[in-house]
């Protein structure tokens, strides 16, 4: 009896679904997505290898991704033509939530639609917005979870010299 | 008939944990104004000022944030 009611509970364990995401950190390999924007051109990070990437998650129902629209779009015009390539992943469930938000906020970065979640999944987002500074490498440097005004300079900084070294 | 009841119990089990709350990209619903302890601003107004004159003191009620986990 003891051992069926240890089989018992080791089943339940298995059937319990997958394990919780974890995060991604400085120091780690970004995780390849590849997904659509709104031409249904499909954009790839690992097709972004060479350049200094800054992946963005984004929603329209998040108030901080509003303000984060203005600096990307900074970047892109400051950065974009010297290897900066910016890619926003929106997360929305339902495309046009996200099409009048950028009515509201356009983008002249490319922007990527990931109804199901897999991307921030694979991310192990933990909040949103969370952002990610990769370098030409592949590999994440610096994350941010939220949209902090006091992190800009320190972002544009590193993006700086990542665009220097590469 | 028993081994399959056991495991009739154990997915039951199991089926619990996939209870997860929902993930910080799947907030949409959660963060519409709706959805708030508030949603009503002047009824929850009204409601603290009732509050505080009954109980002579105020304050401690809600949570902050607006659940899409950015603060």
């Amino acid at each position: 009896m003891k051992i069926t009611l240890i089989w018992v509970l080791v089943l339940a364990t298995l059937a319990a679904g997958p394990p919780p995401a974890f995060a991604t950190e400085p120091g780690q390999p970004a995780p390849n997505i590849a997904l659509p924007n709104a031409q249904g051109r499909v954009v790839a990070l690992d097709g972004l290898r060479g350049q200094v990437v800054y992946v963005d998650f984004w929603a329209s129902w998040c108030g901080p991704c509003r303000r984060a629209f203005p600096w990307m779009n900074e970047m892109q015009q400051k950065y974009g033509g010297k290897g900066l390539a910016i890619v926003a992943v929106n997360v929305d469930k339902k495309r046009a939530d996200a099409e009048k938000f950028l009515g509201q906020f356009p983008a002249n970065f490319p922007v990527v639609f990931d109804e199901a979640g897999a991307a921030p999944a694979a991310f192990g987002v933990k909040g949103m917005p969370s952002s990610y500074l990769i370098d030409a490498r592949g590999n994440v440097v610096l994350v941010e979870r939220g949209f902090l005004d006091e992190h800009r300079a320190e972002f544009e900084d590193r993006v700086k010299s990542l665009l220097a070294s590469r | 008939m028993r081994s399959s009841l056991l495991l009739a119990c154990a997915l039951a089990l199991g089926g619990c944990a996939t209870m997860s709350p929902p993930q910080p990209w799947e907030r949409g619903d959660l963060a519409k104004p709706s959805m708030q302890f508030d949603a009503d601003k002047l009824e929850a107004r009204t409601q603290q000022h009732i509050y505080a004159s009954k109980e002579v003191t105020t304050g401690g009620y809600g949570v902050g944030g607006g659940g899409c986990g950015c603060n």
